[in-house]
């Protein structure tokens, strides 16, 4: 890999550039997803920029189980995000239609309709898991734009009540110190 | 000799070679005043150059015909346009060769923006037109205030000429002059309380919207040239007359920066006006202020 590549590479994993689609979620997720740009969590940081126009994003996140109605907006969308791109299926909606399984107004979940690369469980998911994802989602396009490598979903660890423990973020401690106190 | 200062002055100080990294920087003070003033870090140092790189690996979408050749050649001519604007400051003593004026620096600074109503309007996309409309009426209404201040200016100085300008001792008339281009700057650079063409919550992109990869980062670019053209020449204005080159380019940058500082906090500190509130602030309450120093200028020249 020459330097140029090299350099490519680092730029598309520090500048992912975002558009947000709303694929028929009840906005929980869409809240958590502007709550990770807010001066608590500040994804700025790793460079990241919400853009207006999916011709200037690179990743693509979608939340909601994908009504009837959003289907053949996303697929659009999805065209319009130039190459290379990333889909960020934010949510346990996208990745399984959640509690509207079944529902004969949904066309879900997400990868039926386009190929995604990385699912951040939780309803809604807490910021840092949003981030995290974003983040994983910068590093696999970066990867796959230099090796050609194919699409491969990853799904990300659960973050914050629920996770049992599995991250760092104690909440799992502080259930069990409530009830001993109870 | 002419000649070769002038191309050095062109494409090494203060032009390319200076200008495109300056711009990156401008960019970058820019998104992190703004996210210091919110209460965020902010971007990293080498933000505005990740994107740069990063937009010039990404993928077009096809254009054909025409219109697909003019949205290509928008971004060009803006770039070239911002490019010369900075290559013709006065930042450094005068030493003969090609000087320029005042006129043809106005005119290089505002080609970028009619390149931008006209990006839009040839995109097709409806966002980009009435991104594009708004940048009409929003150049329509700063730019007569911004004229009106580099005419009492060059007349309270009796000169058009920039070198002339950079040396003489700022008087009186020209602060008023120069606090007018400041408050006409924001609207010129699509930032807080006049971003009305570039308004992402609610027109998409507006101009920029069909836009992508090489050519968004074009646009990114001259938009950084622009930042630097336009507080070049406020930093030119101010600047007191140095004889040693390096002192003078480093008041220049210092001055540059502290422009774009306090256009930053005015930015954050401030929501968008509506459309008609922005042309009614700058035809009602700011050219009121211009023509008085415009006619107190000629008077003043009268009685000299």
């Amino acid at each position: 890999m020459n330097l140029w590549n090299k350099l490519m590479c680092y730029s598309r994993r520090h500048s992912p550039w975002l558009f947000h689609m709303n694929g028929g979620s009840c906005n929980g997720c869409d809240i958590e997803l502007i709550a990770s740009l807010t001066p608590r969590y500040d994804a700025e940081q790793l460079g990241v920029r919400l853009e207006g126009s999916p011709r200037h994003a690179d990743i693509l996140c979608i939340t909601g189980p994908v009504t009837h109605n959003a289907t053949n907006a996303i697929k659009t969308v999805y065209g319009q995000v130039c190459g290379p791109k990333a889909v960020v299926a934010i949510g346990s909606c996208p990745a399984s239609t959640n509690v509207f399984i079944d529902s004969r107004t949904l066309e879900g979940p997400l990868n039926k309709h386009i190929p995604v690369d990385v699912f951040v469980p939780g309803c809604p998911p807490r910021p840092d898991a949003i981030i995290l994802g974003i983040a994983k989602a910068a590093e696999i396009l970066a990867e796959r734009a230099a090796k050609k490598l194919p699409i491969e979903p990853v799904v990300m660890p659960l973050i914050g009540p629920g996770c049992g423990g599995a991250c760092a973020c104690g909440t799992s401690t502080e259930a069990k110190t409530e009830e001993v106190t109870q | 000799m002419n000649l070769t200062t002038a191309l050095a002055r062109l494409l090494i100080f203060p032009g390319l070679l200076f200008a495109v990294p300056a711009a990156w920087f401008l960019l970058w003070v820019e998104r992190k005043a703004v996210a210091r003033m919110q209460g965020r870090i902010g971007p990293p140092f080498m933000q505005p150059f990740f994107d740069f790189i990063k937009l010039l690996g990404k993928s077009m979408p096809p254009r054909s015909g025409i219109g697909g050749l003019l949205m290509r050649a928008w971004p060009l001519i803006a770039l070239s346009a911002a490019a010369g604007a900075v290559g013709l400051l006065p930042v450094l003593p005068a030493s003969g060769g090609f000087q320029g004026d005042l006129i043809l620096l106005l005119a290089l600074l505002e080609l970028p923006s009619m390149c931008i109503i006209a990006a839009g309007f040839s995109s097709g996309s409806i966002f980009g037109e009435i991104g594009s409309a708004r940048e009409a009426v929003l150049s329509v209404s700063y730019n007569i205030v911004f004229l009106l201040a580099i005419l009492s200016i060059a007349a309270s100085q009796h000169t058009f000429s920039l070198a002339a300008l950079a040396q003489l001792p700022a008087s009186p008339l020209r602060w008023l002059g120069i606090a007018a281009i400041l408050v006409c700057l924001p609207a010129k650079l699509h930032i807080n309380p006049f971003s009305l063409p570039n308004a992402e919550q609610e027109i998409y992109s507006g101009p920029m919207t069909e836009y992508a990869g090489p050519e968004l980062a074009l646009w990114e670019l001259s938009h950084g040239l622009e930042w630097v053209a336009a507080t070049g020449l406020v930093a030119t204005l101010i600047a007191p007359a140095f004889t040693l080159a390096w002192v003078a380019a480093l008041i220049f940058v210092a001055l540059s920066f502290a422009i774009v500082l306090l256009l930053s906090v005015v930015a954050a500190a401030t929501a968008r006006l509506q459309i008609d509130t922005t042309v009614r602030f700058y035809w009602q309450c700011t050219l009121i202020f211009a023509v008085l120093a415009v006619a107190s200028a000629l008077f003043m020249r009268l009685r000299a």
